[in-house]
């Protein structure tokens, strides 16, 4: 049983790593503002339920895991908050999000 | 090993969000990568098991820094004009010291040694007479507020006055309290006009606001303590500041109330220390406020890090209503 | 260990290198606050290095552990750091007047405006 939610929670662990990891690529290589807030927002929501919910199960039934259940709900409620205002920021001072096909990347961000 | 390479990679983040930070010139990028240094920092602390000195720089250098440049860098400009004055010697001055720096370190203890110079004198005396004369369970509470209480009290005098200080500046001349005539159609002052930020904001403030009264009563048992909820205390309300405008947050707490804020919890540590004097103990000796003297200094730590919270609660936010109130509209 | 804490050093010695650059070769006046509040995060990471004990742990007493790291240089720094955000805070109502008295906040700019 120990062994069983040892291994879960390392398949968590590593699985909302890659999540970021993905996250990060993403924001690095998509053509502009939106397309790299829509890469980055998504994956670091699900990257850390995952990675929190890994260490939730490493810390078995204590006080510790009810700590980490309200930390992760404050991070499913801002996270998600944070980047609705930044694209609302964003069409506020102009930014119009680009249609139809991806043109090639101009190297000014 | 993991651990070695986590310290490395945490310290490598650091020195290219430093880099990061000078090489840039738009002044908005740099504030904003200023605050992400100070988490990186807030954990290389937290690796380096200061944990209260982590939650101190999460708190204050991440949250209230980068409010208080935004706020500055609203009234000035966002680009910075670029171009050095001489560069080269600045260079030239740079690398030099850095490696008579690096040269110097070559002569400093090991990482962690456990009879390295710091760790002779005072610092195992602290660890040890804390279970013996004060009970508490987090030494660094019990060093800051009772071993070396007479420091901290110097500390909330400076928060004080810099309080003092950025009112005189900001207060006088340009910026005053009037109520601007609105057309009808125009959208409400703060972000009332946008949904999502203004619901999720206004149902996590009372929660913010618990969580700092939570750090502030539990400096004794974990980290936490008096700057740390203060800093949070102050984001709660900066919050509601930023969702309904700055005129509401002026009428939920006014400004009478933050002066009497900053000034009364400098003048409640100061009157503990009166209080013990005439109580028959030296100035700041908690020991006597009660008849057992673990009792007393328990008292005196809890009623202290209510004076400090109260001043840096009140300090920060008159320094953001300074900021924010001087505005160009 | 060795290795390190070696570095732990040396990257305070960049840190505080590239913060004091900022003070000295940019003429903005906020990138050489910024510069400021930079030089004093490196400084803070190196008392805190110092503080730490191997195989210790954060100075809050617990039952089974019995080596703690040094509580003193983190009350300093705990200080420290409530001390340079109430200078850059009074450091940045000090640019905002200027600004306003002046009209820019580059530093050449101003001296030619003084010397008029």
């Amino acid at each position: 049983m120990a062994m069983t939610i040892d291994i879960l929670s390392w398949i968590m662990l590593t699985a909302g790593g890659a999540f970021v990891f993905i996250g990060g690529l993403g924001a690095l290589r998509m053509p502009n503002l939106y397309t790299r807030m829509h890469a980055a927002s998504l994956t670091d929501t699900m990257g850390a339920v995952l990675v929190i919910g890994g260490i939730m199960m490493q810390a078995g039934l204590t006080l510790a895991t009810i700590k980490l259940a309200a930390i992760l709900l404050f991070l499913l409620l801002t996270s998600p908050t944070a980047s609705n205002a930044l694209a609302s920021a964003a069409i506020l001072s102009g930014l119009q999000p680009e249609e139809g096909p991806i043109k090639p990347r101009k190297n000014a961000e | 090993m993991i651990i070695i390479l986590f310290g490395v990679f945490l310290l490598a983040l650091l020195v290219i969000t430093a880099l990061a930070i000078v090489r840039t010139d738009n002044l908005f990028a740099a504030v904003i990568l200023t605050g992400i240094f100070s988490l990186l920092m807030a954990a290389n602390f937290f690796l380096l098991d200061a944990a209260d000195v982590a939650l101190t720089e999460a708190a204050i250098g991440a949250g209230i820094s980068t409010v208080l440049f935004l706020g500055a860098l609203a009234l000035t400009g966002e680009r910075e004009r670029g171009g050095s004055t001489n560069r080269l010697l600045a260079l030239g001055v740079v690398t030099v010291t850095t490696l008579i720096v690096i040269y110097a370190t070559f002569d400093k203890p090991r990482l962690g040694d456990p009879d390295a110079p710091v760790h002779q004198h005072v610092g195992p005396w602290y660890l040890e007479k804390t279970p013996a004369l004060i009970d508490i369970p987090n030494a660094v509470t019990a060093v800051l507020a009772s071993f070396r209480g007479y420091d901290t009290l110097g500390e909330v005098f400076v928060v004080f006055t810099a309080g003092i200080g950025v009112l005189f500046l900001l207060s006088a001349g340009r910026g005053g309290r009037t109520e601007e005539i609105r057309p009808a159609d125009a959208p409400g002052p703060g972000l009332r006009h946008y949904l999502v930020p203004r619901v999720v904001g206004r149902m996590l403030i009372p929660f913010i606001f618990l969580f700092g009264l939570y750090v502030q009563f539990h400096g004794d048992y974990g980290p936490g303590g008096g700057f740390q909820a203060g800093a949070i205390v102050a984001a709660a309300v900066i919050l509601y500041a930023l969702l309904e405008g700055e005129a509401q947050a002026l009428r939920a707490l006014p400004m009478s109330v933050l002066k009497w804020l900053v000034a009364g919890g400098a003048l409640l540590y100061g009157a503990i220390g009166v209080a013990s004097m005439f109580l028959g103990g030296n100035f700041l000796d908690y020991s006597v406020l009660a008849s057992d003297p673990i009792t007393g200094q328990h008292i005196g730590i809890i009623v202290i890090e209510l004076g400090v919270g109260i001043t840096v609660t009140g300090v920060l936010l008159c320094v953001f209503h300074a900021f924010a109130a001087r505005g160009k509209v | 260990m060795e290795i390190l804490g070696l570095v732990y050093y040396w990257v305070f010695a960049i840190l505080l290198m590239i913060g004091f650059y900022a003070v000295i070769a940019k003429p903005n006046l906020i990138k050489k606050l910024i510069g400021l509040s930079i030089f004093q995060a490196a400084v803070f990471l190196l008392y805190i290095t110092m503080g730490k004990v191997e195989g210790g742990t954060a100075p809050i007493f617990q039952d089974g552990v019995s080596l703690y790291s040094n509580p003193l240089p983190q009350v300093l720094i705990l200080t420290a750091i409530v001390v340079g955000i109430s200078t850059m805070a009074l450091g940045l109502g000090i640019v905002v007047r200027i600004k306003e008295e002046y009209g820019s906040i580059e530093e050449d700019e101003i001296q030619e405006l003084d010397r008029k």
